[in-house]
């Protein structure tokens, strides 16, 4: 039967039950089959402006692809997005569409914006699905270039400087490449083995070589594989990896954890596998301190390891980091939002295990520095949860072991790697970054964005200097 | 793949082999550890650095049997692989940046516990191969625990061992030769104490009363060991501390011992179990309330 189509309004993409996926790993969404894409590419009037494109960091030719799903040429729609994304099945999922392609969309005005991102995903997923690859280089220009990091960033560098013809090495610290996509985001919100895995498989067909256990700045410093190994250049992604902690008392206390440590407990090492050898808490009761996407992570994580959950965030709903979506699906599996709350300690028991957090109720007050209503604490409001395990997630910051050991590279005082936007270009000669380990945490799509400027500017270098 | 070289069984539970990792090799010093996965779907195991050779590009790891990943470890055998090999992590130990001439006028004492005499070895060759012998005290519990003594003995200024039960060396703990030696008159400016948690504490407690400064390697939980995940964390001095990035070495009079030996147990209850079937393998039949076997 033909699906009929409302044009202001989306065509539904089918979820898995809210209680059924409440207890388990597997994807959330299910994504469009050909006949749901097509119906919803319909819906796309093709602008000849496209205000989605200036939406979108990394300019995809977004009504060019939207017009060949129209049309049931999905491989060619796919070739249209690989011009542009090195990781568009991940992207597909995990971009933050609504503030940025659907935003800028014309139909949103007046209706439901079209689902770029789920149209997306599914041209991605035809593709893996019926084997389709991009095409590598023709030919090799001779020249070596090593990437520090194989997540967003340093994957979309390595992928751009493979197709114009370099001989691209990462160098990934962890066992496994991929970065925050392995270690940091769920497997129900983006399938490690099915899409992951694959995206990288697409990068290595494209002839970048890939060199896991390497911690630069211990293994290996950017200076030698500048003056030993021979490379022409360096791009840094190596991401945001540094846990913060509130500086509360208790925080040691056997039962709190990093949102880092929870997350690649699960994800990376697949804790959540009762087979798994890595061990990992499962609490009754559990508060996961901050409200961004990767508090919403370690919440779903929790909850579906069998604990009542609790978001617990200083500021109100409105204020909450986190992508809609995210905290949409959060609410419907049963997650409990206590907000505008704050933790002033954590409680333990004799033997120093988590037995309960001390918190203050907050109310908004005047704007501060960011725009946002600053939290204050309301008198006498404390109060004790009832909880034996707490997650902090109240963000991350680079990690300083390259920064450190990298003589020349200069960071600011968030100890962020200082960078142009425009090519990635450092303080130090050769050296490009971008992603996390420049901007601080952020999304994966604007790691890719400085991915890409970051391959351009050492394209420009190279052909300039060597 | 980290292809293994050398296998040799020096305890009934403690286990040497030599790995092929090049980039360790090529880098690492005294102090810094390594992490291993023995298989693909293995966790990841931070372990000490016994030896190092440049030349051949292989590290000599020493491991006890303590859980599911090293009693599947154990069983490899020479031209067996690691799947993960990952190194070297931590700071080297403090004096690999000191002067060398003021290195030489300072009398250091090595104090060595049962498994933890792997990572104090390198210290005292280090040191040897720049002209200073160290003094080391080596104990355990007995005889068959004290592990590497003709390495030891051969690098060191003065050997002493200790067990507890006198089947070898004097009879005692290390805490007890330490104060032989200081009251026979032996100064030390420095003491570098490595073994159990509870050894290390004892150890802090005696020299902070003999006023000798004194550096402990930690080992606590850790996942990726290069300061992403925070399990490693240490309060020292009053301050939380990353014993994989900021360590694993730290002021051992500063260190908060009752914090770290907590923290070693968040896992026991689970590491336990998967202990118990990994151990009895095929035959496991339950008893490690995991699995429903024994319902």
């Amino acid at each position: 039967m033909a699906i009929e189509v409302d044009v202001w309004k989306r065509v539904p993409v089918r979820e898995q039950e809210p209680q059924v996926r409440a207890k388990n790993f597997e994807e959330v969404c299910y994504g469009y089959n050909e006949e749901e894409a097509m119906a919803e590419a319909s819906r796309c009037i093709g602008c000849k402006n496209a205000p989605c494109m200036n939406g979108c960091p990394v300019s995809i030719n977004i009504p060019g692809f939207i017009a060949q799903v129209k049309e049931g040429n999905f491989a060619e729609a796919f070739k249209i997005i690989s011009e542009s994304s090195a990781l568009p099945a991940v992207c597909g999922r995990v971009c933050p569409q609504e503030t940025q392609c659907e935003q800028k969309c014309i139909r949103g005005i007046k209706g439901e914006a079209i689902s770029i991102g789920k149209l997306e995903r599914f041209v991605a997923d035809w593709a893996r699905e019926n084997g389709i690859k991009p095409e590598p280089a023709k030919e090799m220009n001779g020249h070596k270039v090593a990437v520090i990091g194989s997540g967003p960033s340093g994957v979309t560098a390595a992928g751009d400087l493979a197709k114009m013809g370099y001989d691209v090495t990462i160098f990934e610290a962890l066992h496994q490449p991929g970065g925050v996509l392995v270690y940091g985001i769920p497997e129900f919100r983006l399938p490690k083995e099915k899409v992951v895995a694959k995206e990288i498989e697409n990068i290595k067909s494209l002839g970048v070589k890939i060199e896991t256990n390497v911690v630069v700045g211990k293994s290996v410093t950017i200076d030698s594989l500048l003056e030993d190994e021979g490379f022409d250049a360096v791009f840094i992604g190596s991401g945001a990896g540094l846990p913060k902690f509130m500086g509360i008392p208790g925080e040691n206390a056997n039962g709190v954890f990093s949102a880092n440590e929870y997350l690649t407990r699960s994800n990376l090492m697949k804790a959540f596998d009762e087979n798994s050898n890595t061990p990992i808490m499962r609490g009754k009761k559990v508060a996961v301190v901050g409200g961004g996407n990767v508090a919403m992570d370690a919440a779903r994580t929790a909850l579906r390891l069998g604990a009542e959950t609790h978001i617990v965030y200083r500021r109100s709903e409105e204020e909450l980091p986190a992508r809609v979506e995210e905290v949409h699906h959060a609410k419907e599996e049963g997650i409990i939002f206590d907000l505008l709350t704050n933790p002033t300690e954590i409680l333990e028991d004799e033997n120093g295990w988590v037995c309960g957090m001390k918190c203050v109720k907050m109310e908004l007050g005047e704007p501060d520095a960011s725009g946002r209503r600053r939290p204050v604490e309301i008198p006498d409001s404390e109060f004790t949860m009832d909880v034996d395990t707490v997650i902090m997630s109240l963000g991350t910051s680079p990690n300083p072991l390259i920064s450190s050991t990298t003589e020349g590279l200069e960071t600011n005082k968030w100890k962020c790697i200082i960078a142009e936007e425009s090519n990635g270009q450092t303080t130090k000669e050769g050296v490009y970054a971008g992603g996390d380990a420049v901007t601080g945490a952020a999304t994966v799509i604007l790691a890719m964005e400085a991915g890409r400027a970051g391959a351009k500017g050492i394209d420009e270098y190279i052909k300039n200097n060597k | 793949m980290y292809k293994i070289t050398k296998v040799e069984q020096l305890t009934e539970t403690i286990y040497l082999m030599d790995v092929v990792a090049p980039r360790v090799a090529n880098k690492c010093l005294p102090g810094q550890f390594v992490i291993v996965r023995g298989s693909e779907d293995g966790e990841r195991i931070p372990l000490t650095i016994c030896d190092y050779s440049r030349e051949d590009g292989t590290i000599t790891i020493v491991f006890q049997v303590v859980g599911a990943a090293t009693e599947m470890m154990k069983n490899k055998k020479v031209g067996d692989s690691f799947a993960d090999f990952v190194g070297p992590l931590g700071c080297p130990s403090e004096f690999c940046k000191e002067d060398i001439e003021e290195l030489k006028k300072k009398k250091i004492l090595f104090v060595a516990g049962g498994v933890g005499t792997a990572p104090v070895y390198p210290q005292v060759k280090w040191l040897h191969e720049h002209g200073i012998d160290a003094d080391v005290i080596v104990g355990g519990r007995n005889k068959s625990l004290i592990i590497l003594e003709d390495k030891m003995k051969k690098v060191a200024g003065n050997l002493y061992i200790t067990t507890d039960d006198g089947s070898y060396g004097s009879k005692g703990v290390v805490t007890n030769e330490i104060q032989k030696l200081v009251d026979a008159g032996n100064k030390y400016d420095v003491c570098v104490a490595i073994g159990p948690m509870i050894m290390m504490k004892f150890v802090c407690k005696l020299t902070k009363e003999l006023e000798i400064p004194t550096v402990v390697s930690l080992n606590p939980i850790m996942v990726d060991g290069t300061g992403m995940c925070g399990a490693c964390r240490v309060t020292v001095g009053g301050e939380v501390k990353f014993a994989c990035v900021d360590g694993p070495e730290f002021d051992g009079h500063k260190v908060n011992f009752e914090e770290a030996m907590q923290r070693q147990q968040l896992y026991k209850t689970a590491e336990g179990r998967a202990f118990l079937a990994a151990k009895e393998g095929d035959t496991h039949h339950g008893g490690c309330g995991n699995c429903g076997g024994d319902k």
